[in-house]
C-alpha cells in the first residue's frame, strides 16, 4: 500500500442473537475521501457506524483510524482521536444554551478536574465566534437549544460536530425530513467541510447521494454489494435488484 | 438580543443569598441563645439544636440535589453517608467522654465494656484525636462513594436501578450497625456525649457555637456547589444528565464526570451527618433508614430540584412542618408527607423555587428568531 489509508475496516462481522448484522464488510477511506454509503433497512449501516465509533464491538475484523485499533477503544477515546458523528435524529443539549452546547464541543478539555477549573480562554471565543457564524445561531447565541426549531438543532449539532475538529465525519441520514432547497444546501455544506475533513455519509435519498458527487458504496445484508460512482453502481444489476426488489 | 435571553437559565444568583441569610440566621440564633432567659429575644437550647439540626438536614439535602438535579442520579440512599460522617464524629464524641462514663473506663466506650471487650477494635485507633476523626468523616463516605460509584457508573447503571441499588446500600449499612459485633453500639448506637475540643456540649456557648459551624458550613457548601454547577463542568453535568450517551461521542467520559460529582455530594452529606451528631446528641442506626433518604429527596423535590437554594428551603420547611405535625398529630405526619410530595408532583414540578422562575417557555420574549425561514423550514 503506497498511501496510508484514514480509515481501514476490514473482513468485520457482527452478529446480534443469531442474526448476522455485518457479514465481513470492508470499507477503506483515504486521508480526505468523501464517501456515500447507501442500502436499503437493515443493510448494516447503523452498525457500520457502531462498530468505527466503538459502540458495538464486532465478532471479528479488524477496524484501524489513523494507525489506532478500533475494536480496542471506547467512544469517548475514539471520539478524541477525532472521528465524531452526527447522528440521524439531532441530539443537542435541550437544556443548555446555544453556546454553551458549542462550548462543551470544543476539542480540547476532556478530563472531568480540568473542565471544573476551565476558564473560556480567547482562542475558544473565537472558535465559538467562528462556529456561531458558520451555523447562523449568532441571534440565537443564549437561547435555551430546547426551544429551537428542528432545522437549528441540525445546524447546531453539525455546529458542534465542527467544534470538536475532526478528522472524519460520520454522518447519519443528515436530509431525512428536510426539503428539498434544505437537502442541496446540506450537500454544499458537506462538500464545503470535505475540504479540510474526511467524510463519510450514509443516506437513503438518491438526489442528495447524486449532489454529493463522490463514490458510493452499496452495502446490503451485512456487506458490502458494489462500489464506485453512483452510475456504475446504479446500473449495476445487483443493486437494482436489490433496490427495486424484483 | 433581549435582555431576557442574557440571562443564563443556570446562574444561582440566589443561592449567594440563601448562603447569606442562612449564615446570618445561624449567628442570629446563637446570640440569641447567649442572651438573659429574662430576654424577651432569648432562644432556647431546644430552638438552637432544632435550628442545627434542620441545617445539617439541609447540607444533605443540598448534597441530594446536586447529583439527583444536576448529574440525574436519583440516590435513595443518600442518608448513608449522613449516618457515616454522623458516626465518625460520634466515634470522636464517645472517647472523649473518657472515664466519665457509667463503667468509668478511661479507654473503652461503655457499650464495649458492657461486651466485655478488653481492648479498642482497630478501626476505632486514633479516634480520640479530632482531626483524625474529622479525617475519617470525609474519606470513609468518600471511599464508600468512590467504589460504589465507580462500579455503578462504569457498568453503566442508571435510572431506577441505581435509585434501588442506593437504597440496598443504606439499608445493608443499617443492617450492619445493628450488630453489636460491628462496634458501633448496635441498636443504641453512640450517645450520651460530654463535650467536644474540651468544651461542654450541654453549654449554651457550645450550642451557639455549634450552630454557627453549622451555619458556615452550609454557606460553603452552597459556595461550593454554586461554583461546580455554575461552571462549564456544571454545564456537562446537565449534558451527562440530558443525554449521556452523547457526551461520550464528544470525547467525555460521563461515569468519571458522574463519579466526581458523586464522591464530593458523599462529603457534604457526611460533613452534615457530622454536624448533626454534634447537636442532636445520639446516632443509631435508625439513621441509616431507607426512609430517611427518601424524605431527603421529597425535601429537594419540594424546595425544586436543581436549583441548590431550593434545596436548603425544602429541607429546613419541610422539618420544620414535621416538628409542628408531630406535635399536634403525630400519627398523621407520614400521609402528610406523602400528600405533599404528591401535590409538589402534580402541581409544583419546579417545588418552591418555580414559583419566582419564569416559565420559559410561554415567555413571549423568548421567541427563537426566524433563522431556518428563509430555507422555507418550519414545521
Amino acid at each position: 500500500m503506497t498511501e496510508a489509508l484514514l480509515l481501514d475496516v476490514r473482513d468485520v462481522s457482527v452478529t446480534f442473537d443469531g442474526f448476522r448484522a455485518i457479514n465481513s464488510l470492508s470499507l477503506a477511506l483515504k486521508p480526505g475521501e468523501m464517501r456515500a454509503i447507501v442500502g436499503p433497512n437493515g443493510a448494516g449501516k447503523t452498525t457500520m457506524m457502531d462498530i468505527i465509533t466503538g459502540k458495538t464491538r464486532p465478532d471479528s475484523g479488524t477496524a484501524t483510524f489513523k494507525g489506532h485499533d478500533l475494536t480496542r477503544l471506547d467512544e469517548p477515546a475514539i471520539a478524541r482521536l477525532g472521528i465524531g458523528r452526527k447522528f440521524q435524529k439531532p441530539t443537542v443539549f435541550e437544556a443548555l444554551t446555544v453556546t454553551e452546547n458549542l462550548l462543551l464541543s470544543l476539542k480540547g478539555i476532556r478530563s472531568p478536574f480540568a473542565v471544573l477549573f476551565a476558564r473560556q480562554s480567547s482562542r475558544e471565543r473565537a472558535r465559538l465566534a467562528e462556529l456561531l457564524s458558520l451555523t447562523r445561531l449568532e441571534n440565537v447565541a443564549n437561547s435555551t437549544a430546547g426551544d429551537m426549531s428542528h432545522g437549528q438543532k441540525q445546524w447546531l449539532e453539525i455546529g458542534m460536530l465542527m467544534g470538536q475538529e475532526p478528522d472524519l465525519l460520520l454522518v447519519d441520514e443528515p436530509v431525512a425530513g428536510m426539503t428539498d432547497a434544505e437537502t442541496m444546501a446540506t450537500a454544499d455544506l458537506l462538500r464545503e467541510i470535505n475540504k479540510t475533513r474526511s467524510v463519510v455519509v450514509v443516506e437513503h435519498d438518491m438526489d442528495f447521494v447524486r449532489a454529493l458527487g463522490v463514490p458510493v458504496t452499496v452495502l446490503h445484508e451485512g456487506s458490502v454489494l458494489a462500489e464506485g460512482t453512483l452510475d456504475d453502481v446504479s446500473a449495476d444489476p445487483r443493486v437494482i435488484e436489490v433496490y427495486l426488489g424484483r | 438580543m433581549n435582555a431576557f435571553s442574557c440571562q443564563s437559565a443556570r446562574s444561582f444568583k440566589s443561592v449567594i443569598w440563601t448562603a447569606g441569610l442562612v449564615l446570618l440566621a445561624a449567628i442570629v440564633l446563637a446570640v440569641a441563645s447567649l442572651l438573659p432567659e429574662s430576654s424577651p429575644l432569648h432562644a432556647s437550647a431546644f430552638v438552637v439544636s432544632l435550628a442545627g439540626k434542620y441545617l445539617a438536614y439541609a447540607m444533605l439535602a443540598l448534597s441530594v440535589d446536586l447529583v439527583w438535579g444536576f448529574a440525574g442520579i436519583l440516590t435513595l440512599g443518600h442518608a448513608a453517608f449522613f449516618g457515616l460522617g454522623g458516626y465518625a464524629m460520634g466515634m470522636y464524641l464517645m472517647r472523649e467522654i473518657g472515664a466519665r462514663g457509667a463503667y468509668g473506663d478511661a479507654n473503652l466506650p461503655d457499650f464495649m465494656v458492657f461486651l466485655s471487650w478488653k481492648s479498642l477494635p482497630w478501626y476505632w485507633c486514633g479516634t480520640d484525636h479530632f482531626a483524625w476523626a474529622m479525617m475519617l468523616v470525609l474519606v470513609v463516605p468518600a471511599l464508600l462513594a468512590g467504589v460504589f460509584g465507580w462500579l455503578a457508573f462504569r457498568s453503566r447503571v442508571s435510572g431506577v436501578y441505581l435509585s434501588i441499588i442506593t437504597q440496598a446500600l443504606t439499608y445493608a449499612l443499617m443492617l450492619a450497625f445493628f450488630q453489636n459485633g460491628f462496634g458501633f453500639g448496635g441498636n443504641n448506637g453512640l450517645t450520651d456525649f460530654k463535650d467536644i475540643l474540651g468544651a461542654d456540649l450541654h453549654a449554651p456557648a457550645t450550642r451557639a457555637a455549634l450552630l454557627v459551624a453549622t451555619g458556615i458550613a452550609l454557606a460553603a457548601s452552597l459556595l461550593a456547589a454554586r461554583f461546580i454547577v455554575g461552571s462549564r463542568f456544571g454545564n456537562l453535568l446537565v449534558a451527562v444528565r440530558d443525554s449521556e450517551n452523547r457526551t461520550r461521542f464528544l470525547g467525555y467520559r460521563p461515569d468519571q464526570v458522574k463519579l466526581l460529582v458523586w464522591i464530593f455530594s458523599a462529603m457534604l452529606a457526611a460533613v452534615g451527618g457530622a454536624l448533626y451528631v454534634t447537636q442532636v446528641g445520639i446516632i443509631n442506626p435508625g439513621e441509616f433508614a431507607p426512609a430517611n433518604s427518601i424524605e431527603s429527596v421529597i425535601w429537594v423535590a419540594v424546595g425544586g430540584r436543581g436549583t441548590l437554594s431550593g434545596a436548603v428551603l425544602g429541607a429546613i420547611l419541610v422539618n420544620f412542618g414535621k416538628t409542628l405535625f408531630t406535635a399536634w398529630l403525630p400519627e398523621f405526619w407520614l400521609y402528610g408527607l406523602g400528600l405533599l410530595f404528591i401535590c409538589t408532583t402534580l402541581f409544583l414540578p419546579n417545588g418552591i423555587m418555580g414559583l419566582w422562575r419564569p416559565t420559559r417557555k410561554n415567555d413571549p420574549e423568548d421567541i427563537t428568531p426566524e433563522v431556518s425561514a428563509p430555507e422555507g423550514e418550519h414545521p
